[in-house]
């Protein structure tokens, strides 16, 4: 089965007792046993119910694991990762993370006493110098957010695996369409599905996938004590959601592209930062574990913060709002945004500037949004 | 931008574009994300929310804030409502519980003693609404093949309201020319109604064509994902809207807010899904055209189709549905269209998931022996939704099925 028709079809098939094409949502909360101790799979929905389950095989399958584990937030998915570790163990991460697996790893997972370096990763062979005796995990997220730094994520993985720890990814800006983590060896992906996974900034959802059977098991086991799986509802909208992924990843992929181009072209622009330009410095490193660049843009105006606050403030058809990912075009500032709770000496050393503008590039026709930039920057 | 908008939530794009002179529409992507939808008010979510509700509570007596009764309107609705105008380029729109309860609606604009000239290929629920359950109503009924001008011209009575056609055809595929059907109707005083479901708008615009009232099954492409059932009435004519809606709210035939929903969620990548299902058919029509096992290949995009140049002059591309005659009996077809491993044998079309369907059968049942002899649906004619899987995989599957029931293509033609 070709990617286009596993994303369709992967994980699902006809409702066996009415021949529904359509997976059914199971709004239930139990289940009824056939005798004490036999049931049909499930018993309780908080520990699984048969929606998300389908959505579960689905992730699993496009992003070749072995199993996946859906839950109520990309953060909660994250949560679920730190849940298997203990006090004293270390992460590396790299250091360009997304705002909120910072405030988890500092606010919540340093007072139960994990610990966590977060550095530069451009270079991998960085990695395997600062792993430590306790290191347990291997945590990235490529292209970076907001920065959209690229890791080499084999390299990553051969890192952890010559330690006999897990590579995490965070594949949320790529998605599987276009990056497949597992396949390049990391043993673990997580995701926001309330991304381009979901498609349509109409849910809050994550996952956790993975090639390790045993660690499935464990991420299961959390996402049914500590209650946090995705409900029916939100399950099968990211169901119908992934249906058009590959289809909206070309047109976000192109639009980006445009845009881009359209935006180093410009003479108000100072910076921009893509994976798909040539002059993104990793632009090999993109073409090389990636199919496509994705759908989001960061750049800065000459004018600084005044005239990225301006034109953020003057689109029409980009919509200033946090999150990405969407069909809708949207416009960020990360430093008063998404970044807020990154320390300034961090903001600063990471090249989130008061002048940076993040865009998530929705299906829009092309040229409408690159009107309304032109427009808001002028 | 807060600032700019307006309490009462008037549109913001939309004001502010009013105010530019001259400015071009916005490109049909960028309307099938924003049109009808504006970031709500009170928490500036950028999803308008659904609104499960039935009712509303009023400012004062007499005075609400625009609804009153989720029969009459309710605001994710509206959304639904705006978007399908916009993306049709008109400036009514209305939904409907189902395709079929929105010609139901438009026929229920007849009154006793007026006549619909239908084209005969049309689906078979509309066969049916037609042919048994109007008559009893006095609406007087002719069928012609409209792609007969002439034939069309001395089918109008003076008691003539409506021409009705649906272009491309269901199962068949022939492809009506709107403009001059529209021309045709409007010097007979009627309206002309377009069933615009197999092409949908992203394809075709009938009103901007002339056509009167465009109908739509939004279960099919517009919803696009096989998970509800629903329909929908298009129209610039003041009056016809007016009379719609009137019905709508009388009659009560109207989608639920979870369904008006996922129609609008739907046509936010409607151009994204069209251009994959008319690429897919495009590939699997020119494989089936060039395979020994197949008599005649029904798609508008094939050049020897009849409606080849037709569909090429109002339509931007042709579409994701394709027909074809099995060299084969029923018997031959039936065990054909269950042996798919990818098309699922099933009603309805449109949908991501590729669908198979054996329209005697199935879809038009209806239909007399005598009248599907007549308009050529025969025996062995198998219709496909092709979805926007990977076409290769379609082809294999397709190929598999053929051999298992006729063994493999003797030569390519």
């Amino acid at each position: 089965m070709r990617y286009l028709t596993k994303i369709v079809h992967a994980g699902e098939k006809p409702c066996p007792a009415t021949g529904a094409i359509v997976t059914p949502i199971y709004q239930t909360a139990t289940y009824v046993m056939d005798g004490v101790g036999k049931d049909k799979g499930y018993d309780y929905s908080r520990h699984s119910h048969p929606t998300r389950r389908v959505l579960e095989l689905k992730m699993a399958a496009l992003e070749g694991g072995v199993d996946a584990t859906c839950f109520s937030a990309g953060m909660a998915a994250i949560d679920a990762l730190m849940h298997t570790l203990e006090k004293g163990d270390h992460i590396l991460a790299c250091d360009d993370l997304y705002g909120g697996t910072k405030r988890l790893f500092s606010q919540i997972y340093t007072k139960v006493g994990l610990e966590f370096d977060l550095i530069d990763m451009t270079d991998p062979s960085v990695i395997k110098k600062r792993l430590k005796k306790n290191t347990r995990m291997i945590f990235i997220e490529t292209p970076s957010n907001p920065m959209l730094k690229l890791i080499d994520i084999k390299a990553a993985a051969k890192a952890a695996k010559d330690a006999g720890i897990h590579c995490v990814v965070d594949n949320t800006f790529m998605t599987p369409y276009f990056q497949r983590p597992l396949e390049l060896g990391a043993d673990v992906v997580v995701h926001s599905l309330t991304k381009y996974l979901s498609g349509h900034n109409d849910l809050i959802g994550g996952a956790v996938v993975t090639t390790d059977k045993k660690f499935a098991e464990k991420i299961n086991w959390i996402a049914k004590s500590v209650g946090n799986g995705l409900g029916p509802q939100d399950c099968y909208l990211t169901i119908r959601g992934i249906k058009t992924l590959g289809l909206r990843m070309r047109q976000h992929n192109d639009n980006a592209v445009k845009i881009a181009k359209f935006l180093e072209g410009h003479p108000k622009v100072s910076k921009v930062i893509y994976p798909g330009l040539e002059s993104h410095p990793q632009h090999a490193l993109a073409k090389k574990q990636a199919t496509g660049f994705g759908g989001m843009i960061s750049f800065e105006l000459k004018g600084g913060i005044k005239a990225g606050i301006k034109c953020m403030e003057s689109v029409k058809v980009w919509l200033l709002a946090e999150s990405l990912g969407g069909v809708e075009s949207m416009v960020t500032h990360p430093y008063t945004m998404t970044h807020k709770d990154v320390p300034e000496d961090q903001k600063r050393k990471l090249g989130i500037t008061e002048g940076l503008v993040r865009l998530s590039v929705g299906i829009e026709d092309a040229e409408d949004l690159i009107e309304d930039l032109d427009r808001a920057i002028s | 931008m807060a600032k700019e908008r307006s309490r009462k939530g008037a549109p913001r794009r939309g004001s502010k574009l009013r105010k530019e002179p001259a400015r071009k529409p916005p490109g049909f992507e960028t309307r099938a994300v924003h049109a009808g939808e504006e970031p709500e008010d009170q928490f500036r979510a950028v999803i308008p929310p659904i609104y499960h509700t039935s009712t509303y509570c009023l400012e004062e007596v007499g005075k609400s804030h625009g609804y009153d009764y989720s029969r009459t309107g309710n605001p994710t609705r509206t959304m639904l409502e705006r978007k399908l105008a916009s993306l049709e380029c008109a400036k009514y729109g209305l939904a409907f519980a189902s395709g079929m309860a929105a010609v139901n609606a438009v026929l229920a604009l007849l009154d006793c003693g007026d006549q619909v000239l239908c084209e005969e290929n049309v689906y078979g629920g509309t066969h049916r609404l037609l042919s048994n359950i109007f008559p009893k109503f006095k609406i007087g009924l002719s069928w012609v093949d409209a792609t007969d001008l002439e034939k069309v011209r001395k089918g109008f009575r003076e008691n003539t309201k409506l021409l009705w056609i649906e272009t491309p055809t269901n199962p068949l595929l022939k492809i009506l020319d709107i403009e001059a059907l529209a021309r045709l109707a409007h010097e007979h005083h009627s309206l002309l109604v377009v069933d615009n479901t197999f092409a949908s708008p992203f394809l075709q615009r009938p009103v901007e064509r002339g056509c009167d009232i465009v109908v739509h099954s939004t279960t099919k492409y517009i919803g696009g994902h096989s998970d509800f059932i629903g329909g929908a009435v298009v129209t610039n004519n003041d009056q016809v809207y007016l009379d719609l809606a009137y019905y709508q709210n009388a009659a009560g035939a109207v989608p639920s807010p979870s369904d008006c929903y996922l129609a609008a969620r739907s046509l936010k990548t409607l151009a994204l899904r069209m251009r994959q299902h008319c690429f897919n058919a495009k590939r699997i029509a020119e494989f089936l055209n060039g395979d020994t096992r197949i008599r005649k290949v029904y798609y508008p995009g094939l050049p020897g189709h009849s409606g080849h140049e037709l569909a090429k002059s109002q339509m931007s591309d042709f579409g994701g549905m394709i027909s074809f005659e099995l060299d084969g009996d029923i018997e031959t077809t039936k065990a054909f269209v269950t042996g798919l491993k990818y098309f699922a044998l099933a009603s309805s079309l449109g949908a991501v998931e590729s669908l198979v369907a054996h329209p005697v059968t199935m879809t038009h049942t209806s239909l007399s022996l005598a009248e599907r002899e007549r308009i050529g649906i025969r025996d062995n004619l198998v219709r496909i939704s092709v979805g926007v899987e990977d076409v290769t995989d379609l082809i294999e599957d397709l190929d598999r099925a053929l051999t298992k029931v006729l063994g493999p293509s003797r030569s390519r033609r």
